[in-house]
């Protein structure tokens, strides 16, 4: 009745609008849950079951040999060999029987608690924590212990030895430095000089102004494409001319601050013409230069601005591939983690103990960026949404 | 690698402080070769003139140099190569763009890229607008919005090993460990090798882009759906209107504007797709794009200049009309003083 009232009260469609939205969000989550879900698992049981079963456990088959038949005591007319699979030497992890069977093709071909029939006058019952009764109408005749495969339900287990075994053998550690070492300068640079530029677009006056920033605008959206192949010629010209490597990390840097560049000049022209002019002009009038006023009110006061740009910048170096295959090195010095996620997806396709904690390596450092400067990069999304990534 | 870290630190410290340098110094020069605190006054006075003319410049110089360096002279020297043979020594004329007309691979990544231009912005859009309507009704719309625009901040390498593990495929007997193929089992389908059907397998490729881009898509519509003025929506409802003809024929309309700037952001995102394809099949199974293209081309058997260039300037020529109207809109609401 209550919920009636309250259903009444929220009204249905409402309440679809939660469930629509709820059931998107979760499309969307599931995907990257996935991974993470993954990459805290152990190899075996990513390889034998799906990520989503392993909060209710995974069936791990495992061998156990039974006591031997010297153990066997009298019972009436029958000898029995009694214990648990899990105390012999050779058992495997521990856990709940779900199923045993008595040839390796078949390890689920008795339920855990019911008494196998195996001729000869033999019977054996493994019960769900491990105890078994083995018995025989006659003296056992083996020498050694009978040995039975058991499908065995484990609890769910995660590990951190994925992440142990990527960020030390797998490179990624190094990568990841590689990376920080590419995306920082990348994107702290190019603020500096676009903000000078942004500053004289928008407060100076001079003769092509217009013009210039015409072209700035249009060089927003040229393709990247369009720029590899001179620069790569010219960046071995250079590296040969003057007997240095072609690609380096100075070299990425600067073509990353030149590709940022018009967006970073458009953004930033937007907020500081939109400044108010009272303050510039009685700047000017107390007899500031331009240098003055730029360094001590109009960078401070741009501050929101910046921090959009820098968070774009940042997420789009960090998860850059292109320039940083065709500028970089491939060596162990100078892969970045796009680049190396890329290469361990030829080496080691279907390791995804391996693919799935890289890729998650990979990713954490943007999304943590992402979900503790959002606001910012809203912001700047919304004042030049005319960039194409 | 301690190393590397004190080197990379060194170097944005070095980087900064030799751009604010050159900032501060050429300030001081342009003091001292024509002072303006001292003096008489005509040699003030057109000393300052000259200030007021040489210090854009001077503000503009690294910036102008850098894109002139890394954009402009590129974008030149790309169309000149397009003429050239594949060292880029020799004149060929035509000999490239006729390589293009009538290569089969071309033609194949022309006609993915056009597949790609018809589904992914549309369907970006289409959510974006869905989502961004749905959560602007619900108290924690907001939360619901961080989620969806989530994938926007990972990269299209991240995202691929995201999907590839959604594609995986495990012989059919075996536990399927990919979700879509196990969902496919769990109704009694048969497991299928998603990424190498044809046809098919592009558009599995699109969907990490629309995964990412849908959340761009949301927020831009979003707010310009809530600077719609109330009004408009109050009259329609008291007109009588129904939820379905107040979002077509009110709310749409007037986000027109809008929903043309994402669709052709995603666009040009679309023309310039390389890192999923290069992740998921690099161009196997007839999922070539120009991109992807241009770059195997680019060191394919010793690198094909020529050629590479070619397949460049058709990326360069499909955003060439967005780029027109792009500056167009800019001189016509240019702020500045």
């Amino acid at each position: 009745m209550n919920a009636a009232i309250n259903l009444r009260r929220i009204g249905l469609p409402r309440l679809i609008v939660h469930f629509s939205v709820l059931v998107i969000c979760i499309l969307w989550l599931i995907p990257t849950i996935g991974i993470l879900v993954t990459s805290l698992r152990e190899p075996g049981q990513i390889a034998s079951s799906g990520w989503w079963t392993a909060f209710s456990g995974a069936a791990e088959t495992s061998a156990a040999r039974l006591g031997e038949p010297s153990t066997a005591r009298q019972d009436g007319p029958n000898y029995v060999i009694s214990g648990s699979v899990f105390d012999a030497a050779d058992a495997g992890p521990k856990g709940s029987v779900r199923a045993f069977g008595t040839k390796v093709a078949a390890p689920t071909e008795f339920a855990a608690g019911e008494a196998a029939d195996l001729g000869d006058g033999e019977t054996l019952t493994v019960n769900e924590d491990g105890t078994y009764i083995y018995s025989k109408n006659a003296p056992f005749t083996d020498k050694r212990g009978k040995r039975v495969y058991l499908s065995v339900a484990q609890p769910p287990s995660f590990t951190l030895d994925n992440y142990r075994t990527v960020l030390t053998s797998q490179g990624i550690g190094q990568a990841f430095i590689n990376s920080l070492t590419v995306a920082i300068p990348a994107t702290i640079i190019p603020i500096l000089i676009s903000a000078f530029a942004a500053y004289a677009l928008s407060w100076m006056h001079f003769p092509g102004r217009a013009i210039i920033i015409a072209v700035v605008v249009g060089l927003i959206v040229v393709p990247l494409q369009m720029s590899l192949i001179p620069l790569l010629k010219m960046y071995n010209e250079i590296g040969a001319f003057f007997g240095i490597a072609s690609r380096s990390y100075v070299g990425i840097w600067l073509a990353h601050a030149a590709f940022g560049m018009p967006l970073a000049i458009y953004l930033l022209r937007n907020y500081i013409a939109g400044l108010p002019k009272e303050v510039i002009e009685s700047a000017r009038v107390d007899g500031a230069s331009d240098f003055e006023i730029f360094v001590r009110i109009v960078l401070p006061l741009s501050f929101p601005a910046l921090a959009s740009f820098s968070i774009f910048q940042f997420l789009w170096t960090w998860n850059d591939l292109l320039v940083a295959m065709v500028f970089l090195g491939t060596g162990k010095d100078q892969l970045v983690l796009t680049g190396a996620l890329n290469a361990l997806l030829g080496s080691m396709g279907g390791k995804w103990e391996i693919l799935t904690a890289s890729a998650f390596i990979t990713i954490i450092v943007p999304i943590i960026v992402f979900f503790a400067l959002q606001r910012y990069l809203v912001r700047g999304l919304l004042a030049g949404s005319v960039k194409g990534g | 690698m301690a190393s590397q870290i004190v080197s990379a630190f060194g170097a944005v410290i070095a980087g900064v402080f030799a751009c604010a340098l050159y900032y501060w110094l050429s300030d001081k020069l342009l003091q001292i070769v024509l002072p303006v605190r001292s003096g008489d006054v005509q040699r003030i006075s057109t000393n300052l003139k000259t200030h007021a003319a040489i210090r854009p410049w001077l503000f503009l110089g690294p910036a102008l140099l850098l894109m002139i360096v890394y954009l402009v002279y590129p974008v030149i020297a790309t169309f000149i190569l397009s003429f050239y043979d594949r060292s880029g020594g020799n004149f060929v004329g035509l000999a490239n763009y006729w390589w293009a007309a009538t290569d089969a691979q071309f033609r194949q990544s022309i006609f993915n890229n056009i597949l790609w231009l018809a589904v992914v912005p549309a369907a970006c859009t289409f959510f974006g607008l869905v989502i961004a309507v749905l959560t602007d009704r619900i108290w924690w719309g907001n939360i619901a919005k961080s989620l969806i625009f989530m994938p926007m901040a990972i990269s299209f390498v991240g995202a691929s090993v995201i999907w590839k593990f959604i594609y995986e495929y495990r012989g059919a007997d075996g536990t399927q460990i990919g979700l879509l193929n196990a969902i496919v089992q769990f109704f009694g389908g048969d497991p299928q090798v998603w990424i190498a059907m044809p046809i098919w397998n592009n558009f599995f490729l699109m969907v990490i882009l629309i995964w990412i881009q849908t959340g761009f898509a949301m927020v831009i519509l979003s707010a310009a759906l809530r600077g719609i003025p109330e009004e408009t929506i109050e009259a329609a409802v008291i007109d009588g209107a129904n939820g379905w003809q107040i979002f077509w024929k009110i709310m749409v309309p007037q986000i027109w504007g809008t929903i043309a700037v994402v669709w052709t952001t995603i666009t040009i995102l679309v023309l310039k797709v390389f890192d999923i394809v290069l992740t998921m099949t690099n161009g196997q199974w007839n999922t070539m794009v120009l991109a992807n293209l241009m770059f195997d081309w680019m060191f394919r058997g010793g690198g094909d200049s020529g050629r590479s260039a070619v397949i460049a300037l058709v990326i360069m020529a499909a955003v060439t009309p967005i780029m027109i109207w792009n500056i167009r809109q800019a001189s016509e609401d240019r702020g500045g003083h």
